[in-house]
């Protein structure tokens, strides 16, 4: 089996359009949720969201690139720039033959069907854009990557709701792991912050409309985010001949199912994931110093998601540390994962622990070290990104330090 | 047909019972009715009487919509009916 190693790195989120300012905001504890600025606010209840401001398309992409970039497709190939410059791999021959680009979405081109449903149905118009197919499909964005960076091998996009990224980021860790390929590029996006796509979240009923506030006893519900965060994942001798600088290995991934409810989590699907990344990982659990928790802000998430890490890994739980960054970036959904691995190297590499912000009041089902607040320095060899889905769908990814 | 008629008739579809089986004093655990089906009862009410409950699921008891028995839901929407209809 081969050493997978992450060579690059790239995101666009409410905190940051690259690494650097993101992980600088993690640092001080930022918070990118705000007041949304889209379509008909005044028509929805929840009016909040962590939205990637002042990005502006056409400094990254000519007209008619635009023309068939969705908003999430955009977020993904600045964030895929930015991660191949960093990793300074170029694909070319049998190397571009063999690696390819595994994503994770999962509302596909919101900002477009919301657009032309405007259109068709508000406006009645009987015609649309050509290119309404090609931008609204979810796997856009990765194909546009393959495009882009000349990745010619398996190239698709993985939908598991909000696991999505953790499951795209597993399965490209294991065809490099298991030598299919030298190297993969993978990570997630999301743009599903405009009308349609908030007053569908709002019906379920589970959104906050003042702030997201992981495992605090007076959380109230999730709020959206939007972005892309997107990696290059290769083979560690590969990476070494060329002397590419390392930022992480990664180590281990699981994935479950709780077969159980469409929306409402379960401790021994969560537990089961964990468990397994730690197996796979032949990580002892007494090694893992930090998780990057999936930490939704709801009361029936952060419960379970609790009772799992504490099940896992028993007295250590009281010693690791567990914070969850969608206080500061929101919930990216699909791409959530992917931003969330940035905290994950953070921790690895530069033994800086991202806080949970917006913590106001201890709950004792929640009663973990949830960094509240301020980001920690700590030496962390291993950290953990959980990512559990509504319909049960759970992936776990383990990092360790390099 | 009024309100209380209504709030029990949707309660009993969600349910998938009779309308005679639905008590005042019923709780919505007695008739079976879980998360998911609290969230589309009050989605169903809220079509009904053209309101908004204001309903979190992450805080269910802390709004002022009370869902502790069918009664207290009848009374907490003829309550939302006089204040955004009247």
């Amino acid at each position: 089996m081969k050493r997978v190693v992450i060579t690059g790195a790239g995101t666009v989120n409410a905190l940051g359009q690259n690494v650097p300012d993101t992980m600088a905001a993690m640092r001080e504890g930022r918070c990118g949720i705000g007041t949304l600025d889209i379509a008909d606010l005044d028509r929805l209840a929840i009016k909040i969201g962590g939205q990637v401001r002042d990005f502006d398309p056409e400094a990254w992409f000519n007209r008619q690139q635009l023309s068939l970039y969705d908003r999430f497709t955009q977020f993904t190939l600045v964030a895929g720039r930015e991660a191949m410059a960093q990793s300074g791999l170029e694909f070319t021959d049998e190397l571009a033959a063999r690696a390819g680009v595994i994503l994770g979405n999962s509302g596909g081109g919101m900002n477009t069907l919301d657009e032309n449903y405007r259109s068709v149905y508000e406006d009645g118009k009987n015609r649309v854009h050509p290119f309404v197919v090609p931008k609204l499909m979810n796997n856009a964005a990765a194909s546009h990557v393959s495009m882009e960076f000349n990745l010619k091998g398996p190239s698709f996009t993985v939908s598991t709701a909000c696991a999505s990224s953790n499951h795209a980021m597993s399965l490209a860790f294991q065809m490099v792991q298991g030598g299919m390929t030298p190297a993969m590029v993978t990570g997630g996006s999301e743009a599903m912050l405009c009308f349609g796509g908030v007053k569908a979240w709002e019906g379920l009923r589970v959104m906050s409309k003042d702030g997201c506030r992981p495992f605090s006893a007076n959380r109230n519900g999730m709020v959206q985010g939007e972005g892309a965060a997107v990696f290059v994942f290769e083979e560690l001798e590969h990476a070494r001949k060329r002397g590419a600088d390392i930022l992480a290995e990664v180590v281990g991934f699981a994935m479950s199912s709780d077969a159980s409810d469409i929306v409402m989590p379960s401790k021994s699907g969560a537990a089961r994931a964990i468990r397994g990344a730690l197996v796979d990982a032949r990580v002892d659990a007494t090694e893992v110093g930090y998780i990057n928790a999936h930490g939704t802000g709801t009361a029936a998430n952060d419960k379970t998601e609790s009772a799992a890490v504490a099940d896992v890994f028993g007295a250590h739980a009281d010693k690791l540390m567990i914070s969850s960054t969608k206080s500061m970036h929101g919930h990216l959904i699909g791409g959530t994962g992917a931003v969330e691995l940035l905290a994950c190297i953070m921790a690895v590499r530069d033994g800086v622990i991202a806080p949970t912000i917006g913590y106001e009041e201890p709950d004792p089902e929640c009663a973990l070290d949830v960094v509240p607040n301020e980001a920690r320095e700590a030496d962390v060899d291993v950290a953990l990104s959980n990512a559990f889905a509504f319909g049960g769908l759970n992936a776990v990814l383990a990092l360790r330090r390099f | 047909m009024d309100v209380k008629d209504k709030v029990v008739e949707i309660i009993a579809e969600q349910a998938v019972l009779e309308k005679s089986d639905v008590s005042m004093d019923n709780t919505l655990e007695d008739l079976g009715i879980d998360s998911l089906g609290l969230v589309e009862s009050i989605f169903a009410i809220e079509e009904a009487f053209d309101i908004s409950i204001p309903f979190n699921a992450n805080e269910p008891t802390e709004s002022d919509f009370d869902i502790s028995s069918v009664g207290s839901i009848v009374a907490g929407i003829k309550k939302l009916i006089a204040e955004q209809k009247g």
